[in-house]
């Protein structure tokens, strides 16, 4: 398993290809980088720098959108 | 007439925020946010289904660039747990001004003002500019306004209870003492509540449940424009004095 990366997204283990950037990783997960809000180990990813952040082994995401609430 | 409100520097003309949720679908709520006349709704931050990313969302309905998107931070019960939340939102969205609710409990959603203080010092350090969800208290209200909410959002009565506001005086007693915006948050359940919060001087209200949960909701979103409206005319109006006794509005001279 070299060439993966196992990682958490949204509470759930994934493997992915390892050395691909976040905004590859949402590409792979079928979402649209524009809408949706990352953050990687507790921090924050400004959506500007989403292609240049890379995917590293054991990382740990949080992704969100808006939803309907009151 | 132009009666226009600010917050936060941004002017708008409808009183009345409307929530995007329990609605039985999107349809449905994007026509009910049309008939309410609202320029601001407010929305939640959720994880995308990372199970299935195709499904429409709500953006897809009601256009952020149309509408102000206000994100909240309703389930959370810390203020690090709210903290985290608009920090996302800022970055889904790109907006600061936020509504900060930090709760104190399932079961009446009452908020926590302890964290609610902590967590308004701290976002306002970070830039953004929250509208607050809180206590129906005159004090409590002082304190959010000095650690620098753009508006005070004080509860008329329990999240999603359709209640009404149970106490006029406070609600006033805030009006009156805050140099930013009050908007009574929660607790509405019919359109002359809504006339009762503006009649009280309050700069707009905020609500989800009336309009969601009521048989029609497009019918009781225009309701709610209209009840905002009326309230509002009625405060600026001035209303007459109150009298124990009945006053004749016919002349007394010349009856035969």
């Amino acid at each position: 398993m070299e060439d993966t990366a196992s990682i958490t997204v949204n509470g759930q283990h994934r493997r992915v290809p390892k050395g691909i950037s976040v905004a590859e990783l949402a590409l792979e997960l079928g979402l649209e980088p524009t809408k949706v809000a990352v953050e990687r180990n507790l921090e924050v990813v400004p959506r500007s720098t989403l292609p240049q952040v890379k995917v590293e082994d054991g990382d740990d995401y949080e992704i969100v959108t808006f939803v309907g609430g009151g | 007439m132009q009666d226009q409100w600010q917050v936060a520097g941004r002017s708008f003309t409808s009183r009345l925020i409307v929530g995007t949720g329990k609605y039985k679908d999107f349809e449905q709520n994007a026509a009910a946010v049309e008939a309410s006349g609202a320029e601001i709704v407010t929305v939640a931050v959720r994880r995308v289904n990372v199970a299935d990313p195709g499904q429409p969302m709500l953006t897809d309905y009601i256009d952020p660039k149309r509408y102000t998107y206000l994100p909240n931070t309703a389930g959370c019960f810390t203020a690090d747990e709210a903290i985290r939340t608009l920090r996302l939102a800022r970055e889904a969205g790109g907006w600061n001004l936020v509504k900060l609710e930090v709760l104190g409990e399932a079961r009446t959603l009452y908020p926590d003002m302890r964290e609610t203080l902590r967590a308004t010092e701290i976002l306002v350090k970070e830039g953004f500019e929250p509208m607050v969800y809180c206590v129906d208290d005159p004090i409590a209200a002082k304190q959010l306004e000095e650690a620098g909410a753009v508006a005070i959002m004080p509860l008329g009565a329990p999240i999603g209870s359709g209640l009404g506001i149970q106490n006029r005086v406070t609600i006033r007693l805030i009006v009156e003492g805050a140099k930013v915006p009050v908007l009574v948050d929660a607790g509405v359940g019919t359109a002359s509540d809504a006339a009762v919060a503006m009649e009280l001087g309050c700069d707009g209200v905020l609500m989800n449940t009336a309009i969601a949960e009521a048989k029609d909701p497009v019918t009781m979103a225009r309701a709610m424009r209209l009840a905002v409206e009326s309230g509002r005319l009625a405060y600026r109006a001035g209303r007459m004095g109150q009298r124990r006794y009945a006053d004749p509005s016919s002349p007394l001279a010349g009856l035969i």
